[in-house]
C-alpha cells in the first residue's frame, strides 16, 4: 500500500509517521510538500501533527489553504483514504472534511501525556481490526483538542457511527474525568460519513512499538491495512 | 486607502475556556463586579479601493473563509473610506 505523508511548513510528527508506515510496518511510503497538487499516485493520505503556519489564527485555518489540501479534497472525495492526526485532524475540520471544530482545552494547558481511547465503532476502515469497546492505550499532545460540534450535527453523527473514538478510564468508562480537553461526549475521534476520512487528537504513531510504552496505536494501522486488503 | 477592523467573537453557547480565566483572575484581584467575559479577536486592515459596499463585500468573504470560523465564530466589521 502506498501511503503519503503530508508536509506542511510547521509539521513534526511527518518523520514518526515515515518511520512507522515505512519501517514499522514495511509499506511503500513518501513524504509529499504542501505545494504539491498531485497526489494521484497514493493509496492513503496522512496529514501530521504539529504547529502548521504555525497554528497562527486558528489551529489548522492557514495550512487548509495550501494548495495541497485542493488535491485531498478530491482524494478524500474519490473515496480514498485520509487519516488526520491531532494537528492533521484541525486542519480537516478548518478544511470543511469532517465536521466541528477544535477550541483550546478547558484546562487552558498544553497536555502532553498517554490517555485511554475506548474504540466505539469497529465498522470503519480504521478500526475494523479492533474489538467493539477496546481500550487503546495512546499518548496525546495538544493545545486544541477540545473539540465542539453543533448538537444536530453530533445526533446525526452518532447515528451514523462518525464517533470512533472516545477518552475513557483504563477499563472503558466514560466521564468527566477521564476527559482531558474538553471535549464534547469526550470524543477524541471521529470520520466522515463515508468513513474514509478519520480525524484523531491521539498520535497512533507514537504507540506503534511495545519499546515506547505501547503498541496499541498499530490497531488503527492494521484496520487500514486489512480494510485496503494489504 | 480605506481602513478595516473586524471583531471576531466566539458565538453564544461555545465555551470560552480563556475567557474564564481571565474572569477568574479579575475576581481574584478584587474586580467582583465582572459578571461574565469572553475573549475575542480583533484586526485591523489596509485595504486599496474607495467603494465601501465592494469592500465591506469582500471583507466579509475574507472573513467567512479565513479570519473567522463560522461554526464557532462571529464576524463584525467597520470600514472607512
Amino acid at each position: 500500500m502506498r501511503f503519503g505523508v503530508v508536509v506542511f511548513p510547521g509539521s513534526n510528527c511527518d518523520h514518526d509517521c515515515h518511520y512507522v508506515l515505512g519501517t514499522v510496518l514495511g509499506q511503500d511510503v513518501d513524504y509529499v510538500w504542501h505545494g504539491s497538487t498531485n497526489v494521484s499516485s497514493f493509496d492513503c493520505l496522512v496529514l501530521p501533527g504539529g504547529f502548521a503556519y504555525g497554528d497562527y489564527l486558528r489551529t489548522g485555518a492557514v495550512a487548509r489553504f495550501s494548495p495541497v489540501m485542493k488535491a485531498i479534497e478530491d482524494f478524500a472525495a474519490s473515496g480514498r483514504m485520509v487519516i488526520g492526526i491531532c494537528n492533521g485532524f484541525q486542519i480537516l475540520l478548518e478544511a470543511g472534511l469532517l465536521p466541528g471544530a477544535m477550541m483550546r482545552n478547558v484546562g487552558l494547558k498544553f497536555i502532553c501525556k498517554f490517555v485511554d481511547v475506548r474504540v466505539e465503532t469497529t465498522s470503519t476502515p480504521w478500526t475494523s481490526a479492533a474489538s467493539k469497546g477496546q481500550v487503546l492505550k495512546v499518548p496525546i499532545a495538544h493545545n486544541e483538542g477540545n473539540y465542539q460540534v453543533a448538537p444536530e450535527v453530533l445526533e446525526e453523527m452518532k447515528r451514523k457511527g462518525q464517533v470512533v473514538l472516545r477518552y475513557c478510564s483504563p477499563e472503558g468508562a466514560v466521564s468527566a474525568e477521564y476527559n482531558p480537553n474538553g471535549a464534547v461526549e469526550s470524543i477524541a475521534g471521529i470520520c466522515n460519513a463515508e468513513g474514509n476520512v478519520l480525524g484523531m487528537m491521539p498520535h497512533p504513531e507514537r504507540a506503534s512499538e511495545a519499546e515506547l510504552g505501547s503498541d496499541d496505536g498499530l490497531v488503527i494501522w492494521r484496520s487500514l491495512l486489512s480494510h485496503c486488503n494489504v | 486607502m480605506a481602513r478595516a477592523r473586524v471583531y471576531i467573537t466566539l458565538k453564544e453557547g461555545i465555551l470560552d475556556p480563556q475567557g474564564k480565566t481571565v474572569l477568574r483572575a479579575l475576581k481574584s484581584l478584587g474586580y467582583d463586579e465582572v459578571e461574565d467575559l469572553r475573549v475575542g479577536k480583533y484586526m485591523e486592515l489596509e485595504l486599496s479601493g474607495t467603494d465601501k459596499s465592494k469592500l465591506e463585500e469582500r471583507l466579509g468573504e475574507m472573513s467567512e473563509k479565513l479570519l473567522s470560523n463560522p461554526i464557532i465564530e462571529n464576524y463584525r466589521m467597520e470600514v472607512d473610506v
